[in-house]
């Protein structure tokens, strides 16, 4: 198991690299995904401010 | 995949079909790269030359390709926002744009962390990573220019023809590069240029470059959704999503 | 009315435009001043060593070339989308294409063809060998025509934008490369008494390329610019 992280000796390079790619591929996974609820909350909250005005008329 | 554009051109149609296919593509990206990690780091021999260190090939050469790809696929909806000016098209551009960049930093920081065991040192100016830099500034143009312009279906215009002028001088730049390259430097010697890979190698290879594309469609239906959803706030069926009648 | 021919249209806005440059010298002389002002940094920079110059002379002169290019791409546009006349250009029955390649090409008289005389001068400065400097004028010949038609493009889709300046040079430089490859290898090349025709043939064909299709680009941005 430890070979394994070892990885030969170059075990900073190759983990690095796969690290990296974990952090980009996440990040552009969750950053559109946080914006896309974001809009969804601040629609719900115009939403429900209407629908009260609307009740209030 | 051109006629997937053609079908799902509707937004309202789009976020919801998008909306459906995520956990399957989520699902789908976790089985490919659950095996072609297994495949890479651990059922691949280690090379006779390189040792351990060639297994960063596995996340280099997709992106890479990725890079690439996305560049190609961001021309080509620039075609179609020029001709049609399909709005959906315009949104898959610019959402295509900072995943592009991102593979493109991701091969050039891979490609980097490479060169030290194998070159010694971090940076060489080799004609495949000078053509990434190049291609990583082509993709900041294009956001940078996006960002400029205020009204966005004016900048999804602009950008198009940003992204077309681009891809017609991406192969110029790249063959520019080898040239420029061939003339300075000796022939540096960069792992697969022999035409023949072991096969130990290459399907993980392949896994990684597959997975790497279903990647792509994933983070680009949730960021298309979102970015759907800011400019169509104001319209019918945004406001359907939330079950109300305002407008 | 008397309706001018495509032909007509074309002498009438290149000679506008060269007689607007002339008016106003500081849109010939700034850029200039800049090519030969950059030069002149580079020895202050790195040592006047003889050799040291000399071997590096065609990369800085070429990319002192770019670089004036890049800030005199402005006037392309700018006066006559601020006075509103590139409007009317844009309505006007002939094609913008072609209106386009007019301008650019009183922009690289004003600006390409000035660098036509002082870089043999600058040349010699740097200690660039006699062989080369025949070489060098063929390539800012060819080199900097591109230099304009594909810098159009680029002001043509940031000639809408307040500072649109800062990012023009983002979006032209990658494209500017392959003619700073070719041009500066081409010099270095004949400076080792090589022959340097494919070199030139490669910029040749860019310059082709660039003349066909860029001014449909500008075109197209200008279009779109103009919104």
């Amino acid at each position: 198991m430890s070979e394994f992280f070892a990885m030969g000796g170059y075990a900073a390079f190759v983990w690095s690299s796969y690290g990296l790619a974990a952090i980009v591929l996440w990040l552009n996974w969750y950053l559109p995904r946080r914006t896309h609820q974001q809009v969804l909350s601040q629609l719900k909250r115009r939403h429900s401010k209407q629908s009260n005005l609307d009740r209030n008329k | 995949m051109f006629l997937w554009f053609h079908k799902f051109a509707s937004p309202p149609h789009f976020y919801r079909i998008a909306g459906k296919w995520i956990p399957w593509l989520t699902a789908l990206l976790l089985l490919l790269l659950v095996t072609g990690l297994y495949g890479g780091l651990v059922l691949a021999p280690p090379d006779y030359q390189q040792g351990d260190s060639y297994r960063i090939i596995f996340i280099h050469v997709p992106a890479a390709w990725m890079s690439l790809f996305i560049y190609v696929a961001m021309a080509f909806c620039g075609i179609v926002v020029i001709v049609w000016r399909m709005k959906l098209a315009e949104v898959v551009l610019i959402c295509s744009a900072p995943i592009g960049a991102s593979f493109t930093f991701l091969a050039l920081a891979t490609g980097s962390i490479w060169g030290k065991p194998m070159w010694g040192t971090w940076w060489v100016w080799d004609a495949r990573l000078t053509s990434e830099l190049i291609l990583l500034f082509l993709y900041l143009g294009v956001i940078g220019l996006h960002n400029a312009i205020e009204d966005k279906r004016i900048a999804a215009r602009a950008v198009a023809i940003l992204a077309i002028v681009g891809v017609i001088n991406v192969p110029i730049i790249h063959y520019s590069v080898e040239w420029w390259n061939s003339l300075h430097q000796g022939p540096t010697v960069t792992k697969f240029d022999k035409p023949s890979i072991h096969w130990s190698m290459l399907i993980p290879l392949l896994l990684m470059a597959l997975a790497f594309q279903v990647y792509y469609v994933l983070a680009l239906f949730q960021s298309c959704r979102g970015e759907l959803l800011k400019r169509e706030r104001n319209s019918k069926w945004v406001a359907e999503l939330n079950g109300g009648d305002d407008v | 009315m008397k309706r001018y021919s495509l032909t007509q249209a074309f002498h009438y806005l290149l000679k506008r435009d060269l007689t607007l440059s002339f008016r106003n010298r500081a849109e010939f002389a700034n850029p200039l001043l800049f090519f030969i002002l950059v030069i002149t940094l580079f020895p202050l920079a790195i040592g006047a060593e003889p050799v040291l110059l000399s071997r590096i002379a065609p990369g800085i002169i070429w990319v002192a070339a770019l670089l004036a290019a890049m800030l005199s791409l402005d006037s392309i546009f700018r006066s006559d989308f601020d006075d509103g006349s590139l409007e009317q250009l844009l309505l006007s029955a002939h094609p913008m294409p072609v209106l386009v390649l007019a301008k650019v090409t009183a922009h690289w008289f004003v600006t390409g063809l000035p660098l036509l005389l002082v870089s043999p001068v600058l040349a010699v400065m740097l200690g660039m060998p006699s062989e080369a400097q025949g070489t060098l004028l063929l390539t800012i010949l060819i080199g900097t025509p591109i230099l304009s038609l594909i810098g159009s493009i680029g002001v043509a889709l940031t000639v809408g934008l307040p500072k649109g300046g800062i990012i023009l040079s983002l979006l032209i430089l990658p494209l500017y490369v392959p003619v700073l490859i070719f041009a500066s290898s081409a010099i270095e090349g004949a400076a080792g008494g090589l022959d340097v025709s494919a070199q030139l043939y490669m910029l040749l064909s860019f310059l082709f390329l660039a003349v066909s299709l860029s001014p449909l680009a500008t075109a197209a941005a200008l279009k779109i610019s103009m919104n």
